[in-house]
């Protein structure tokens, strides 16, 4: 019987210096994360502007999450602090919206935990699927 | 009150202190009523006018009009002192060339209000005592201010002047118990499909006029991130879709911390979308996650997004559902 | 429009195993924009360059993709290939489909499909990446180091032979470290102190060195090449100039029950004291909350025997600001609490003691002048048992403990048995082990003649318990070899106490935002191929700080540290990174959101005019940024509300075509 698995779409912003480190480490450990998780590498967790998420989600995503170094370690001094307020006052907007909170996430992820970015985005991809395809979302898309 | 306001501005500028006059210019109706910039005794004779109809917030057109030759007076009313004082704190005005006279506001009144009370014909207004007389053709009428005042002053946060070279009337009083959040409760207290379908409705009669960011104190930027073809966010014609929410959520993000809650936004909103309930859910948000903070109350202090603890709660704790 | 490159490697099966690569490059090559496309055996080969270099020179590509293993393994490799073929290096991007995909998904399709929706990604940032020129930074030719240790002793003494400046903060009043608490050192049993105060006497005498012992770093600021430290120079309540160490006041302090840290609080010293007889700087200091003088304003004993007039009861904390080209962390370790072990009774008994405590007990200059004696009776005692892995190797549950195996204990607990059999031949000596670990250069052997040689019992399995009674420590274990209970009367009980990192580690990690693991060891650039580099550029990390190690894997890897230190200062100047921040001053409100956030300050205002309408001039307040300064974050980028701040390399635009390109 063939069954038609919905697989959904994960943006994964990771933090240069951590968490993109973190996801290398678990690749070379061989800690494997579902292939729908797609990384994007900024420098900085605080780079992520929240027009990124939300074009992520206009273009399609079902998922977004959010990885950069732990609070206090971030290469920058003071950049994860200032993601986490920015992130935490949109995801709290997103949920005031009606429009589901399980799709955005942010994670401290440090460059020695392979194994911790693995069993993250295995959640979060499977916290998203379990969603289903992004519906409300889908009516901000700008379909070109 | 506005012959007050009047003379004051005629000895403003009859003594060179300012060279021009920022205030309220009645139109064809009484409640048609349009900022403009007196220069002359004469202009102000002929067009000035403040009632209970002037609502609109001044303070954004300093940010032109304070670049401009010589000192302006400007008109403000309480809610307008907060907006005047975050642009003050974020550099888009120069206060050397701008002469403050604090005036009173006891609630605006809402013209389209009125008009669904059937008064037709209105020639004038005067508030007093909790009730509008409404001066009309066919005669005076009163109402209860409850029943025709602007939705935003009915949970006005402020009657105090934050700042003000002078002051006409008495000193008004911050409200620390006024209700504004109740709604932004309500819509909280519902279940995600019920706040859903609820901007939906809302956000869908958007046609992207744009009157809310053109009229926002806090939108001043040189070049709007959504007129910019660079910014990749910029979009061409409006879609008659939620699509809309993309917009309204990116400028309450970009007002989020900045936004004084005045409460223009809904105001000029054609479509009587409430924007303001996005705007107050981040304020709401704020004063919760970070401590009370209201936009423009100081401008020395740190804004809530300029600045962080390193005790913060995370993004997402604390969530519903 | 861009003409682009992709090549797509194979790395020999690490990627082709998984990934469909022929099928990568083909699709890629569909791609609009890119007008060549292969895959290779090795991309980073000499020959996999050369390959690239030709199809740039070829085909006149403006733009590379590389599809490869992660570009924190060879995106330099890629830049400096491409810059030599007359191709901004920062027109070159790594799809990383190596770590990020064919080491972590095993079905070929799906891995194959991944690799090309990076490889677009790739290629739609490349189409939006601008040729960048990398600035200059002076380097300020002199080094920091944290911790006066053995680790950082010996980086100070290697980065002085280089003729570079350094500057050792250590906390306490002396250099020195744990070692100088050693009684000898495995495997070849010299005097600790005989080895390591002759380096100590070096780096005193050593005009290129300057320690600010009793000091500790109040805040860093800056970047590689050009940091500035707040030094804190604790009040010794000596004047440091006049002191000449002669020891007088500390024989004359009627304060006398003051515990002495040096020996493990096994003994007193006084209220103004010098830790030990060769101490660097040989200087007394007082110690003020145990001073009567200091509490109470009567006694002054120090003050009226000091021939030179060194005591200062008045003096205050000075901080002082250095500036640093590199720093160096060697901030070391310290035994773990065993007071949470309490089922080896050592809060019950005095007789249970750790090994750094018996190093001070064996120790001549130690409270005992180095006779073995049970700190309760001050007898010999005549059994002992050593228990291993206390607090190492410990399951995550366990919150006590480290999972972690801390390294040096099975040698120095070798040493130790060793040494009492040597001394004490009718001492009974029981080890009881997990594992008896001795890799290293004559290790093996050592341990192998405490077993043949001395005679030491070493028992595979657990010490459940110790329980004192009657004087005695009853000892309750199991031989697992053997299989069977033991209970042993023994004298003193010896804990193998796991190693941690020195408490101020965590907060010196943050000030440096140099990036630390779990257990708050420092974490280095790579694991294998930059061990003594922080990720952080300028920060380098020396000894323990890094991982529980012997003193000559900590002297190699001071050493090292120093080359890498050395190699920073030895530049004039260094190239910044030129992925900065920039202002759009046509777009900037000048609303100063963007300076609010900024770590570094690197942002500055200034009124400028612009052409108005009507030929009219406006003044407006932009932003502009210090690209010296800058590290490149992007904080300001989201702070700033009308776009008109951007990061360069990781722009607005390039970040978003990666969204879309990923969401397609």
């Amino acid at each position: 019987m063939q069954v038609n698995e919905y697989k959904p779409k994960i943006v994964a912003f990771c933090c240069n210096w951590c968490s993109y480190a973190g996801a290398d480490g678990a690749g070379s450990a061989r800690l494997a994360y579902p292939a729908e998780v797609k990384i994007i590498r900024v420098p900085c967790s605080c780079r992520v502007n929240p027009m990124f998420i939300l074009r992520a989600f206009q273009r399609g995503a079902d998922g977004v999450i959010i990885a950069g170094c732990h609070p206090g370690d971030c290469h920058y001094t003071s950049g994860n602090y200032f993601t986490r307020r920015r992130m935490a006052l949109l995801f709290s907007m997103l949920d005031y919206l009606g429009i589901e909170r399980e799709r955005t996430r942010v994670e401290w992820i440090s460059a020695a935990e392979g194994a911790k970015f693995s069993k993250t985005m295995s959640e979060f991809a499977a916290t998203v699927a379990s969603l289903g395809e992004n519906k409300r979302l889908e009516d901000l898309r700008c379909k070109q | 009150m506005q012959a007050m306001m009047e003379k004051r501005a005629k000895e403003l500028l009859a003594d060179g202190t300012v060279n021009r006059v920022l205030g309220w210019s009645a139109g064809e109706f009484p409640y048609d009523i349009t900022p403009a910039v007196f220069e002359t005794a004469k202009e102000l004779e002929d067009a000035f006018v403040y009632n209970d109809f002037c609502a609109a917030n001044l303070s954004k057109y300093l940010v032109k009009e304070s670049r401009k030759e010589g000192k302006i007076l400007v008109f403000l009313k309480p809610c307008d002192t907060y907006s005047f004082n975050q642009l003050l704190a974020e550099h888009r005005i120069l206060r050397e060339n701008i002469y403050v006279i604090g005036v009173p506001c006891y609630g605006k009144a809402d013209v389209e209000k009125l008009k669904a009370m059937g008064i037709e014909g209105i020639t004038g207004i005067v508030m007093q005592n909790g009730t509008y007389t409404v001066e009309t053709v066919y005669g005076d009428q009163t109402v209860k201010a409850a029943d025709a005042m602007a939705e935003r002053c009915l949970s006005c946060k402020s009657k105090k002047h934050v700042v003000y070279d002078e002051l006409l009337g008495d000193e008004g009083e911050v409200d620390a118990d006024c209700n504004r959040f109740d709604m932004v409760e309500k819509l909280e207290a519902m279940t995600p499909d019920e706040r859903f379908a609820f901007w939906r409705g809302e956000l869908s009669r958007c046609i992207r006029c744009n009157a809310c960011r053109n009229v926002c104190p806090a939108c001043t930027c040189e070049q709007c991130v959504f007129d910019n073809p660079n910014s990749g966010v910029s979009q061409k014609a409006a879609v008659t879709s939620f699509e809309e929410n993309l917009f309204h959520i990116i400028r309450a993000f970009h007002v989020a911390g900045r936004c004084t809650d005045c409460g223009e936004c809904s105001r000029v909103c054609p479509q009587h979308i409430p924007l303001h309930l996005l705007n107050r859910k981040f304020i709401k948000d704020i004063n919760e996650f970070y401590g009370d903070y209201q936009a423009g109350a100081d401008p020395e202090a740190k804004p809530p997004l300029g600045t962080y603890d390193k005790a913060d709660r995370e993004a997402g704790e604390g969530g519903r559902h | 429009m861009q003409r682009i490159g992709v090549f797509v490697c194979h790395c020999g099966t690490n990627i082709a195993g998984t990934v469909d690569v022929v099928a990568v490059a083909k699709a890629l090559g569909q791609e609009p924009g890119v007008v060549f496309s292969t895959e290779y055996q090795y991309m980073c080969s000499e020959s996999g360059q050369q390959l690239m270099r030709a199809a740039i020179r070829e085909h006149k590509l403006t733009g590379v993709v590389v599809c490869s293993c992660s570009p924190r393994m060879h995106e330099a490799t890629f830049r400096k290939a491409a810059a030599l073929e007359g191709v901004n290096p920062y027109m070159v991007e790594i799809a990383n489909i190596r770590e990020h995909v064919s080491w972590i998904h095993k079905d070929m399709a799906e891995a194959t499909e991944k690799a090309v929706i990076l490889g677009r990604a790739a290629i739609a940032k490349v189409h939006l990446n601008a040729p960048l020129q990398a600035g200059e930074s002076p380097v300020t030719k002199r080094a920091l180091v944290i911790g006066g240790g053995i680790a950082g002793i010996q980086t100070a003494l290697d980065i002085a032979e280089a003729g570079f400046e350094v500057d050792i903060v250590e906390k306490s009043p002396t250099i020195g470290g744990k070692m100088a608490q050693l009684d000898k050192t495995f495997p070849t049993l010299d005097c600790a102190a005989c080895i390591l105060t002759p380096k100590m006497v070096d780096a005193a005498q050593n005009e290129k060195i300057n320690i600010f012992a009793y000091s500790e770093l109040e805040s860093v600021k800056g970047y590689i090449g050009n940091f500035k430290a707040q030094i804190r120079r604790k009040a010794r309540f000596v004047d440091e100039t006049k002191c000449t160490g002669c020891g007088i006041c500390t024989e004359k302090c009627p304060q006398k029950k003051v515990p002495n840290e040096f020996n493990m609080g096994l003994d007193n010293r006084r209220a103004i004291y010098i830790p030990f007889a060769q101490a660097v700087p040989k200087v007394a200091t007082i110690d003020a909350n145990y001073c009567t003088m200091m509490k109470t304003g009567k006694c002054g004993i120090c003050s009226k025997v000091c021939g030179t007039g060194a005591i200062d009861y008045t003096q205050k904390d000075t901080v002082i600001e250095r500036e640093y080209g590199a720093i160096v962390v060697a901030t070391g370790f310290n035994p773990i609490d065993a007071k949470v072990y309490n089922e080896y009774g050592y809060m019950d008994s005095p007789d249970v003691v750790t090994s750094l405590e018996l190093e001070r007990l064996m120790n001549a200059a130690g409270p005992t002048n180095g006779t073995l004696l049970r700190p309760s009776d001050k007898t010999h005692p005549h059994t002992i048992v050593f228990v291993q892995c206390v607090g190492s190797r410990c399951d995550e549950t366990d919150e006590r403990g480290k999972p972690y195996c801390s390294k040096i204990c099975c040698m120095y607990t070798a040493k130790h048995a060793m040494l009492i059999r040597e001394k004490y031949p009718d001492t009974d000596v029981y080890v009881f082990y997990i594992d008896v670990r001795t890799p290293g250069k004559n290790f093996d052997e050592f341990y192998r003649r405490a077993v043949e040689q001395y005679g030491v019992h070493y028992i595979k399995g657990q010490v459940g318990k110790v329980v004192e009674q009657n004087g005695k420590l009853h000892v309750q274990a199991s031989d697992l070899l053997a299989n069977e209970q033991l209970h042993i009367d023994a004298d003193l009980v010896v804990l193998a106490t796991a190693i941690e990192p020195d408490k101020t580690a965590r907060s010196l990690g943050t000030m440096l935002t140099a990036s630390m693991d779990t257990n708050d060891f420092f974490t280095e650039a790579h694991p294998k191929l930059r061990p003594v580099e922080s990720p952080t550029a300028g920060i380098f990390l020396s000894g323990v700080c890094q991982g529980p190690k012997d003193i000559p894997e900590t002297v190699s890897q001071a050493s090292a540290c120093a080359a890498k230190v050395i190699g920073v200062l030895a530049k004039d100047k260094l190239t910044c990174n030129p992925c900065v921040a920039h202002s759009d001053e046509l777009l900037c409100n000048g609303c100063s959101s963007c300076e609010k956030v900024c770590p570094y300050g690197a942002i500055s205002y200034s009124d400028k005019e612009f052409r108005g309408p009507n030929r009219t001039t406006l003044i407006r307040r932009v932003a502009s940024v210090n690209p010296a300064v800058c590290q490149g974050c992007g904080a300001c980028t989201v702070a700033c509300p009308s776009g008109a701040m951007d990061l360069k390399g990781f722009s607005n635009k390039q970040i978003m075509a990666e969204v879309d390109a990923i969401c397609k």
